[in-house]
C-alpha cells in the first residue's frame, strides 16, 4: 500500500509555488515585499482558456487572486458545449478546472453577462488587470444565397443542440431527409458527421440530450457528405476524427477515386501528421469492396457554395450548388479557384462548418474585424494597460484544448511578468469581487457560485442515473438557476 | 498495476479532494475497479488496451525493486526519481508532483498529446509497440520527433532503470485543427 501524495496534478504545484515565493532570498519576493495590494485579476469567460488562464495565475503567485465572470449559470464552456459527447475523455479536462475553480483565491461568478450586466470599465475600475478569454460565439457565414432557407444551420447551432446549449434547445432540425451535406472539412464537421451516423446505442451512453437522441432515433439521414473548397492534402481535420469515420459501424466511406489520383505521389515530401492522415485517406479510398453498407459518408473535395437551393415552395433547403475549383499552387498555402463549372448535389439537411469567429464585447476594447480577435502582442491587449486576453479571442478560433491550454499559459506568463516588472500598476488597493457583486445586486444580477454550479452538476448527474448516462444536461437557463438557488 | 491515471483521478473527485488513499500493487484496489465501471465502455477499452499492450509485465513492488528515471524538464534542468516498475510515465509524473505545466491534460485516455516526452534512441528501441491512435495524437504534439512517445503509454520495467527522458517545450500544435477535441 502507497500513499500518492497528490490525486490531482495542481494542487502540489500552488504548494510548489508558494514554497518558492514566501523564500525571502528570492529577488522576486524583494520586489512584491515591496506592493500592499495582492494582484487582483478577473477573466472574462469559464471556458477552457479562462481556466487555464487562472490556473497558471493561480500556480504562479500565492497572492494572487482571481475571479471567473461566466454569462452562463454554468461554467467550461465549450468543455461542455462543443466537446462531442462520444470523445468524454477529452472532457477529463474539467477535473482539472474544478480543482481550479475550487482554489480557495479563486471565484466562479456564472450568469453575469460582460458588456450587459457590467461593462469592462467597471471591471477594470475593479481589478488590476482583466483577462479576456470569451471565446468566439459568431458564425462566418457562407454569403450565398437561401443561406436562411428551412434546415440550414451552422455547424455551431447543431452542436450546441446535441450538446445542450440553452440557445439552441428549440432547434429541432428535421432529420428526415436520407442526404445530409456538412460544408468545411474540419474536427466540428467530422464530429457533426460522426453524431449523425453514430449507432444510437452507442449515443444513448453518452451525456447527449434526451431530444437529441429523440431525433437522432428518427432519423432518416444515411448519407453524409464532408465538402470542402481545397483538396485532400489541404484537409483540416485531424487524424482520430477520421479515423473514427472510417471505423463507424455499418458505415461505408464513399469517396470518389479521382480526387486522390495524384496525391500517392505527394506522400514521401510531407510532414509526418499530413502525411500519416492523407495516407489513411488513400487507404480508405482503396479499400471500397463495393459492398453496400446501410450508411455512407464521403469527402468531397475542391467545391465551394454558391448558393441554396430550395424545394418547390422556396422555403426549405433541397440542395446545394458548388463551384467547380482547382488549386493554385501547393501544400499548405494553396488556393482554391473557381473553373467556372458547377454542381448540385442534392439534400434536405445542410450544416455549415466553415468556422466561428469572436465578437466585439464592449466598444472600450480593442477589435480588428478582419481577424475577429482583440489584437494583441502573446495576450498584451494592444495599447491597453491592464487588458489581456487568451484562447480563441487571442488567435481566432483554431486548435485544439492543448493548443489554447498554452496559449492562456503564455497569457499568464505575460501577465506575471508585467506585474513582476512594474509595467502593470499594483499599488492602488482595488475592491475586486466586491465592487463587481454590488454593483450586480443594484442592477437585479444575482451570480451563480461555483458550489451553486455543483448543485446543478449533481443533479444533473443524478438525472443521468437514471438514463445511464454520465450526465443528463439542463437545458434551460431558468431551470439552472431554480436547481442552483434551490 | 497500472491502472489509469484518469480513473483514479476520477476516483480522486467523487470521493473529494484530499482524502482519498488508494490502495495498489498486490491486493488490486476495488476502488480502482469500481471506478472503471463508471467510465464509459471506451474509456474501459482503451484502459485494458494499454495493460494489455505495454504493461503486460506487472512486477511485484519491493524497495529494491525501483526503477531509476531521470527527467529533463523544459527548463533543462534534471530532475531524478525512483519510481515503481507497472507505472506509467504520466502516474510518475503525477504521483511524484513534477512539475510540468499541463501535462497530462486528458489524464492518461489517449485525447490529447500533452504528455510528450522525447527518448534517447537506445531507449526509444525497448519501448513497447506504438498504436495507431497513440500515434494520432504524438502528430498533434509540438516539436514531435522520431524517438517521440506519449507518456501515459508507457509503462516502466527494469530494463529501462536509469534512462533520461525530455519533456520538450510546450507551445501551439503545429497542426491548426477547427477546435473540436
Amino acid at each position: 500500500m502507497r500513499i500518492i501524495k497528490r490525486s490531482f496534478l495542481f494542487m502540489p504545484s500552488l504548494l510548489q509555488a508558494s514554497r518558492c515565493h514566501s523564500a525571502p532570498s528570492s529577488p522576486a519576493w524583494r520586489l512584491f515585499s515591496a506592493v500592499a495590494s495582492s494582484p487582483k485579476v478577473c477573466i472574462v469567460g469559464g471556458g477552457p482558456a479562462g481556466y487555464y488562464t487562472a490556473q497558471h495565475l493561480l500556480k504562479a503567485r500565492s497572492d494572487m487572486v482571481v475571479d471567473i465572470y461566466e454569462r452562463l449559470p454554468v461554467p467550461f464552456g465549450l468543455v461542455r458545449f462543443g466537446v462531442a459527447p462520444d470523445h468524454p475523455e477529452v472532457k477529463n479536462v474539467i477535473n482539472t478546472f474544478t480543482q481550479t475553480a475550487q482554489h480557495k483565491r479563486c471565484s466562479f461568478f456564472g450568469n453575469v453577462s460582460i458588456g450587459t450586466d457590467v461593462s469592462v470599465e467597471e471591471l477594470k475600475k475593479a481589478y488590476h488587470a482583466v483577462v479576456l478569454s470569451y471565446g468566439a460565439e459568431g458564425n462566418r457565414l457562407m454569403g450565398v444565397p437561401g443561406e436562411d432557407l428551412a434546415g440550414v444551420f451552422s455547424a455551431r447551432d447543431f452542436v450546441g443542440w446535441y450538446n445542450g446549449l440553452p440557445s439552441n434547445k428549440e432547434l429541432q432540425p428535421d432529420l428526415s431527409c436520407e442526404t445530409a451535406v456538412v460544408l468545411g472539412q474540419g474536427n466540428v464537421a467530422l464530429d457533426v458527421a460522426r453524431i449523425l451516423l453514430s449507432p444510437l446505442d452507442f449515443l444513448k451512453k453518452t451525456d447527449i440530450t434526451q431530444q437529441a437522441l429523440k431525433s437522432l432515433r428518427e432519423s432518416r439521414v444515411r448519407r453524409v457528405l464532408i465538402v470542402g473548397r481545397r483538396g485532400p492534402l489541404q484537409i483540416a481535420c485531424t487524424i482520430k476524427e477520421v479515423r473514427e469515420m472510417i471505423n463507424l459501424p455499418e458505415t461505408n466511406a464513399d469517396m470518389l477515386p479521382g480526387d486522390f489520383e495524384d496525391i500517392a505521389e505527394a506522400l514521401k515530401d510531407l510532414p509526418r501528421p499530413r502525411k500519416r492522415l492523407t495516407e489513411l485517406m488513400l487507404k480508405t479510398v482503396k479499400v471500397d469492396d463495393g459492398q453496400k453498407a446501410n450508411k455512407q459518408w464521403g469527402f468531397r473535395f475542391l467545391r465551394s457554395p454558391l448558393k441554396v437551393l430550395s424545394d418547390r415552395d422556396g422555403k426549405k433547403v433541397a440542395g446545394i450548388r458548388l463551384a467547380v475549383n482547382k488549386l493554385e499552387g501547393s501544400g499548405e498555402d494553396a488556393r482554391a479557384l473557381p473553373t467556372g463549372q458547377t454542381q448540385d448535389l442534392e439534400c434536405g439537411l445542410l450544416i455549415s462548418s466553415i468556422g466561428y469567429k469572436s465578437l466585439p464585447i464592449d466598444p472600450s476594447v480593442p477589435f480588428d474585424p478582419h481577424t475577429s480577435t482583440v489584437p494583441n502582442d502573446m495576450g498584451r491587449v494592444s495599447h491597453t494597460a491592464g487588458l489581456y486576453c487568451s484562447g480563441w479571442v487571442k488567435r481566432g478560433p483554431t486548435g485544439v484544448i492543448a493548443t489554447t491550454m498554452n496559449d492562456s499559459f503564455e497569457t499568464a506568463r505575460i501577465l506575471l511578468k508585467d506585474v513582476e516588472s512594474g509595467a502593470l500598476e499594483l499599488s492602488s488597493n482595488k475592491a475586486g469581487a466586491q465592487e463587481i457583486t454590488s454593483l450586480l445586486q443594484t442592477r437585479g444580477v444575482r451570480p451563480v457560485s461555483f458550489s451553486e454550479w455543483e448543485k446543478i452538476n449533481l443533479e444533473e448527474v443524478r438525472r443521468g442515473e437514471v438514463l445511464e448516462k454520465p450526465r443528463e444536461k439542463v437545458l434551460d437557463v431558468k431551470e439552472m438557476l431554480d436547481i442552483a438557488w434551490s | 498495476m497500472s491502472f489509469s491515471t484518469g480513473a483514479r483521478r476520477l476516483v480522486g473527485l467523487s470521493l473529494s479532494r484530499s482524502s482519498w488513499i488508494p490502495s495498489r500493487g498486490a491486493n488490486t484496489s476495488s476502488k480502482t475497479l469500481s471506478s472503471l465501471s463508471r467510465l464509459s465502455t471506451r474509456q474501459q477499452d482503451l484502459i485494458r488496451k494499454r495493460d494489455i499492450t505495454s504493461c503486460s509485465v506487472v512486477q511485484p513492488l519491493r524497495s529494491e525493486n525501483k526503477v531509476v528515471v531521470n527527467f529533463i524538464n523544459r527548463d533543462g534542468e534534471k530532475i531524478t526519481v525512483k519510481a515503481s516498475p507497472g507505472d506509467t510515465l504520466l502516474d510518475v509524473v503525477v504521483e511524484q508532483d513534477l512539475d510540468f505545466d499541463g501535462y497530462g491534460a486528458c489524464e492518461g485516455t489517449l485525447a490529447c498529446s500533452t504528455c510528450h516526452l522525447i527518448f534517447e534512441e537506445e531507449t526509444y528501441k525497448q519501448l513497447g509497440p506504438i498504436s495507431d491512435e497513440e500515434m494520432d495524437m504524438l502528430d498533434l504534439a509540438y516539436g514531435l520527433t522520431d524517438t517521440s512517445r506519449l507518456g501515459c503509454q508507457i509503462c516502466l520495467t527494469k530494463d529501462l532503470d536509469g534512462m533520461t527522458v525530455r519533456v520538450p517545450e510546450s507551445s501551439a500544435d503545429i497542426r491548426q485543427s477547427d477546435g473540436s477535441a
